[in-house]
């Protein structure tokens, strides 16, 4: 998802010379290109989050677009007042760019993981929260924010994360994707989960289950249209996410059903409240938390009370 | 034009700004008084300063306050408010009847200024050590974008242990922020404490950080508009004016005295206060 949200960058970039881009410090060598193209435009701010989101309400302030890039935890967690003061309080067109939701970045320990960013970020009057299911979204998620005249909070996988859609989508910030159809129960994604979530309705159509997946990108503005469908019909939705519970997609959805006094069966399959103490890449990690396609497809199964062998 | 009626016109200026801080701060001491809000001593070490810039040293036109090629000022310490909202004012950037709704419910005019509330605020501020980052991005926009202006940023001295505030530091020397000046309104005291026995060397500091720096009498206005006209002090770096000032300066019961930084004037005390800074009579009472 990074080289494709630079590819999206990029093209936004030649289209709009309000477009600068800011990072702390991070991505190493794959800027370089957009650097050469863009003259100016591209600003190291140096390690120092919370003056680089400054910086760039200041520059927004004057007319610019600017793009904030740095590791999720560093661009969200350690320049939250910054976020939420300079940014979504002036309501300006900043767009602040995670890069490594979930376990993207494994083993670097839990001071790199990302499981509660959304949550946190959610917090925040003005603010969208966007988390692309997959490079092709990411790409298109990059222009989406680009249009926004608001602050936009973009959740990206970092490198190697599995493209899922066979062709371009239609991307709109606060518009669930439907990426696959079914019938008995619908699975309801957010970020780089995607590929784990079409793998288990893969599996789970073995199981005579039929499965719908959503991505749904976008937590903040949630798409009411979609989850009011999902009310109205008589089918279990699961949650999935790389993130913790607390705040995510599943508490986000939470809220907007007890807010309209609107029943719905739902199932959450997210992080488990504690921190990974142990070392490992972002596969084994998933699987600590049930987060495999396997795991997934399996506890989907359980509750539609099929008989896995 | 001869030497001596250069030392006039200059003279006449400086009357001329004295009384329009002794107009500033018989406002603040009314908002501070209706209001019953704190932070009265802390404006009342800004009035030179806010004097100088908005009178002096701004390229800002009250009637076109959003003209993009303007000058910006920044009040990163966010509760000096009412000093900023009394020269706005002063200056004529919108009506004194404006000031009445001063904390009230439903007022335009918080403790803490909110975006946009009034013609010529340029950001909210009120948590400390935000003001100079956003007024970097502001002057690297007036560097690189269409617009040439410079950009002031007034800071507390309790402000300067924030780390975004030496963050903001190196990326200004960095990216050559000549355009960028910020101003330590330096009357001493913290919200609990003095600070000069931690901020001190705080001129070295910033020259440290590769800033030019220079220390003035922070009430003197001459020495106020003299050090903000001729800003950047160097091509290619930033500037730091460091403002010796009094908390609670003109008002002998407030001086350096802490409690001030808490208290609103009552009654009394605003009948004695008011008397003390001898505010030109042109200056309405919109006290009922």
């Amino acid at each position: 998802m990074r080289n494709a949200f630079i590819r999206g960058l990029s093209a936004l970039a030649e289209s709009d010379d309000r477009v600068v881009l800011l990072t702390g410090d991070l991505g190493y060598k794959i800027f370089d290109d957009f650097a050469r193209r863009f003259p100016g435009r591209f600003l190291n701010a140096g390690v120092a989050e919370a003056n680089m989101i400054g910086v760039a309400a200041g520059m927004a302030m004057a007319g610019f677009r600017p793009f904030a890039y740095s590791i999720t935890p560093f661009a969200t967690l350690r320049c939250f007042e910054q976020i939420r003061n300079d940014v979504c309080y002036h309501e300006l067109p900043v767009t602040i760019v995670g890069v490594g939701g979930g376990f993207s970045y494994g083993p670097n320990g839990p001071t790199h993981h990302a499981l509660e960013d959304i949550g946190v970020m959610r917090t925040l009057p003005n603010l969208a929260v966007v988390c692309p299911g997959d490079p092709i979204e990411a790409e298109l998620s990059v222009r989406a924010a680009g249009s926004q005249q608001m602050p936009v909070y973009l959740r990206l996988g970092r490198a190697g994360d599995p493209v899922v859609h066979r062709q371009a989508p239609e991307f709109r910030i606060g518009s669930a994707i439907v990426v696959r159809e079914g019938s008995d129960c619908t699975l309801i994604s957010t970020g780089g989960i995607l590929s784990a979530v079409m793998d288990a309705a893969a599996l789970l159509r073995d199981l005579s289950i039929d499965a719908a997946v959503v991505s749904m990108h976008t937590v903040k503005p949630l798409d009411g249209g979609f989850l009011e469908r999902c009310s109205k019909q008589d089918r279990p939705v699961f949650t999935i996410e790389e993130h913790g519970l607390a705040g995510g997609l599943a508490s986000a959805i939470g809220e907007w059903f007890v807010q309209r006094n609107m029943a719905c069966r739902v199932e959450a399959i997210a992080v488990g409240d504690h921190f990974a103490h142990r070392s490992g890449s972002q596969n084994f990690l998933r699987m600590q938390e049930g987060l495999t396609p396997e795991q997934i497809a399996h506890r989907v199964a359980k509750t539609m009370e099929v008989s896995v062998c | 034009m001869s030497g001596v009626e250069e030392d006039g016109d200059r003279m006449t200026s400086a009357l001329s700004l004295q009384q329009h801080c002794r107009s500033i701060r018989a406002s603040i001491l009314r908002m501070a008084h209706d209001g019953k809000t704190p932070h009265v001593a802390s404006c009342l070490s800004s009035v030179e300063l806010l004097a100088g810039l908005y009178f002096s040293a701004l390229r800002i036109d009250p009637v076109r306050p959003e003209e993009s090629g303007r000058d910006r000022f920044l009040l990163s310490k966010g509760h000096a408010a009412m000093a900023q909202y009394a020269t706005l004012c002063e200056r004529g950037f919108f009506s004194r009847d404006l000031l009445r709704q001063y904390a009230t419910d439903g007022g335009a005019l918080a403790e803490h200024p909110s975006p946009g509330c009034v013609p010529g605020v340029e950001a909210a501020t009120g948590s400390l050590g935000h003001g100079l980052s956003i007024g970097a991005g502001l002057a690297l926009a007036g560097k690189t974008g269409r617009d040439r202006y410079r950009v002031f940023v007034l800071l507390s001295d309790g402000e300067c242990n924030e780390g975004s505030i030496w963050e903001a530091a190196i990326f200004a020397r960095r990216y050559g922020l000549e355009n960028l000046i910020a101003i330590v309104d330096y009357n001493k005291w913290s919200a609990m404490e003095r600070t000069e026995s931690f901020l001190e060397p705080l001129a070295a500091k910033w020259r440290a950080f590769g800033w030019e720096a220079a220390e003035i009498d922070g009430h003197d206005v001459d020495a106020v508009t003299t050090s903000l006209h001729s800003a950047p002090l160097q091509t290619g770096r930033p500037t730091a004016i460091i403002a010796h000032t009094i908390k609670g300066k003109g008002v002998s019961f407030m001086e350096n005295d802490l409690e001030w930084h808490y208290r609103s004037p009552d009654a009394n005390d605003l009948r004695r206060a008011l008397a003390e800074v001898n505010a030109p009579a042109a200056v309405p009472v919109f006290t009922a």
